[in-house]
């Protein structure tokens, strides 16, 4: 069954329709500090959906995407394609799971093929060199991320939009099954974060498991199969959006200045500021 | 494609407009400039011979080629005894500190990043000044332990400053710099005292090192050094893909399967080792791992499976080329070459410091 724009189906039916698990975290706690950054989380990734993951500044989001990867250190259990985090190496970890984390950095002067042919490292290691089928590939990739327009051009050279859809191309090269994305639409305009978001889903139809972390509310619920709402390191809330995105959630975790509607046409929550009208002038 | 004056609203176009040359063809290009400039090396000197017979002496060692030289016997003894191992060692020493500043910048993603502005030379130096005052069986010009002995003084060096320029999160890019000025000056003082306290045999052949040359080249001490630089290399260039993914961020890197602490250290020690080597050989001699790699991928572009082979042949022909200088200028003074690159790295520093600035 194909996953359609408006996600029809609550937890439970997104596990009977959607493929198999991808990732699977189980009571997963990041100590950092002192105190516990992650507490007790559990989450789980199926092949086929986007799982949104959202919830305020400082929530514990990217100290979450970090420790999946085993970037930082956690108690608990996770689970990559059936098998421990542990007993991955890291070549074989990164040939099924892609990362693009927030800020991802880069020389200005390489072009978008460069930076994307990189993505075939884990599956060609450090004595052999790409061949044609790995061209192949990262072109592939560029195609599915929208980037093969500009392949030539330097990444200095592109807006935040295109620079975004690089590195997840970049990612793409890798041929994951799971694709983990930190913050892919932070400071980007409109029609910038629906194109990121547009590639996501059509991965997700395509087979792809892909969790990515956002900020903005409205466009979590309209793109998602289903979100996991985080609060000070613990999820609050797991589900359909419609289930996630309520008035009462979003009074837990974001306090009095946030609304939620009712888009009219399809049933989506809208999330708009509390004040009403324009403040005088 | 063209580009469009929105799409260039971004960054200077400089940084989109690159051409860049062939591989075969651009190490062609290369690769003729370094058998000129080395036929001029040997060709030229205190008794000038002309290139031609130069040439005709060369060719008629190759094996299955046998030419009727018309030269005096001493001309074959000046080619091949004396100038032969000079150019050789000028050669081999511009190929180490190209590499080795090519692997240093990759390792810490700074471009500013040379054996010399690391204070990897000076530690390096060091290590040859205790060397050459310990009671090791060593004379002067031998070589034997004074390798090992830069070595563990560039390593050293470079140790102290990664760890003094690393936060927790990355390791900081003016801080690197900075502590490799002041580690050199450290590295600098210890050897002036050595210097101060040393009697006069111990003293010429320090001095004649701070300051850079191959005046004392020999076949034993190209013969002892080559080795060393290309195993250091050999490790380098293995690595050239790795330090593709690496000029991403560490995060990136290891998760594209890098184990990225271990690679940089690899790679670290392997660029120490090549530089310690060519200190050993003729001196400090500052930039020239700063300016040639910067020339390399200003016209091969970034990728280190390109800018390695090619800032090796690029770092050869511009020392051999500047110690033709060297000793020519001011026949029958010689120039220690170290105070010439000094001379021409500086301004070149600081016209990249302020071109990185005005990028930004």
């Amino acid at each position: 069954m194909i996953v359609q724009k408006v996600p029809a189906a609550s937890t439970a039916a997104a596990r009977a329709h959607a493929g198999s698990s991808l990732l699977r975290v189980e009571h997963l706690t990041v100590h950092m500090g002192g105190g516990a950054v992650v507490r007790d989380v559990d989450l789980e990734v199926f092949s086929g959906e986007v799982v949104g993951l959202v919830g305020p500044n400082g929530a514990g989001k990217s100290t979450l995407m970090r420790a999946v990867t085993g970037m930082r250190a956690s108690a608990g259990a996770v689970t990559v394609l059936g098998k421990p985090l542990a007993s991955y190496r890291r070549n074989a970890l990164f040939r099924d799971v892609a990362v693009v984390q927030q800020l991802p950095e880069a020389p200005p002067t390489l072009t978008v093929g460069e930076l994307v042919l990189l993505g075939r490292y884990p599956h060609l290691g450090l004595l052999r060199r790409e061949g044609p089928r790995d061209r192949e590939i990262a072109r592939e990739a560029m195609v599915r991320a929208g980037c093969d327009a500009f392949e030539d051009r330097a990444l200095g050279s592109l807006s935040g939009g295109e620079r975004r859809r690089a590195f997840i191309a970049r990612a793409l090269a890798q041929e994951p099954r799971l694709l983990l994305l930190d913050e892919p639409t932070a400071n980007l305009d409109a029609d910038a974060q629906a194109h990121i978001l547009e590639v996501l889903r059509t991965l997700a139809r395509s087979g792809v498991g892909v969790l990515v972390v956002l900020h903005d509310l409205t466009y979590a619920a309209a793109y998602c199969d289903r979100l996991v709402l985080m609060h000070h390191g613990e999820v609050i809330a797991a589900g359909r959006p419609d289930e996630v995105v309520t008035p009462a959630v979003l009074e837990r975790a974001y306090g009095p200045r946030v609304r939620v509607l009712t888009h009219p046409e399809t049933g989506v929550p809208l999330v708009v500021p509390a004040v009403g009208g324009y403040p005088a002038a | 494609m063209s580009v469009t004056a929105a799409d260039t609203a971004y960054l200077p176009p400089r940084t989109i407009a690159r051409r860049r040359v062939g591989l075969v063809g651009g190490l062609t290009v290369l690769g003729g400039i370094f058998i000129a400039l080395a036929l001029l090396g040997l060709s030229r000197g205190a008794a000038d011979i002309p290139v031609a017979d130069v040439a005709r002496l060369l060719l008629d060692r190759l094996p299955f080629v046998a030419i009727d030289v018309a030269a005096p016997a001493s001309w074959e003894r000046i080619v091949f005894d004396i100038r032969m191992p000079r150019v050789l060692a000028a050669g081999l020493v511009g190929a180490a500190l190209a590499v080795s500043g090519s692997a240093y910048q990759g390792v810490f993603r700074n471009p500013l990043a040379d054996p010399y502005l690391l204070g990897v030379a000076s530690g390096a130096g060091l290590g040859v000044a205790i060397a050459i005052v310990s009671p090791l069986p060593i004379d002067s010009y031998g070589v034997g332990w004074v390798p090992l002995f830069a070595f563990v003084g560039a390593l050293a060096t470079v140790s102290i400053v990664y760890l003094a320029a690393r936060t927790a999160a990355a390791v900081d890019s003016g801080s690197l710099i900075l502590a490799g000025i002041a580690l050199s000056a450290v590295a600098s003082g210890i050897t002036s005292f050595i210097i101060i306290r040393g009697d006069d045999d111990v003293t010429q052949p320090i001095l004649s090192f701070l300051f850079g040359g191959f005046n004392t080249s020999s076949w034993a001490k190209v013969i002892a050094a080559a080795p060393y630089i290309a195993v250091g290399a050999a490790v380098i260039a293995v690595h050239a893909r790795a330090l593709n993914v690496l000029q991403l961020d560490e995060e990136q890197a290891s998760q594209l399967g890098i184990d990225v602490t271990r690679t940089k250290m690899i790679v670290l020690a392997a660029a120490s080792l090549v530089a310690a080597t060519a200190v050993a050989v003729c001196g400090i001699v500052g930039f020239v791992g700063l300016i040639v790699p910067h020339a390399i991928r200003m016209t091969f572009g970034g990728d280190y499976r390109r800018l390695l082979p090619a800032a090796a042949l690029g770092g050869a022909a511009l020392m051999i080329g500047v110690d033709l200088v060297a000793r020519t200028l001011l026949e029958p003074q010689e120039i220690p070459v170290g105070i010439l690159t000094s001379i021409l790295g500086g301004p070149f520093f600081i016209f990249l410091l302020r071109n990185r600035r005005s990028s930004r």
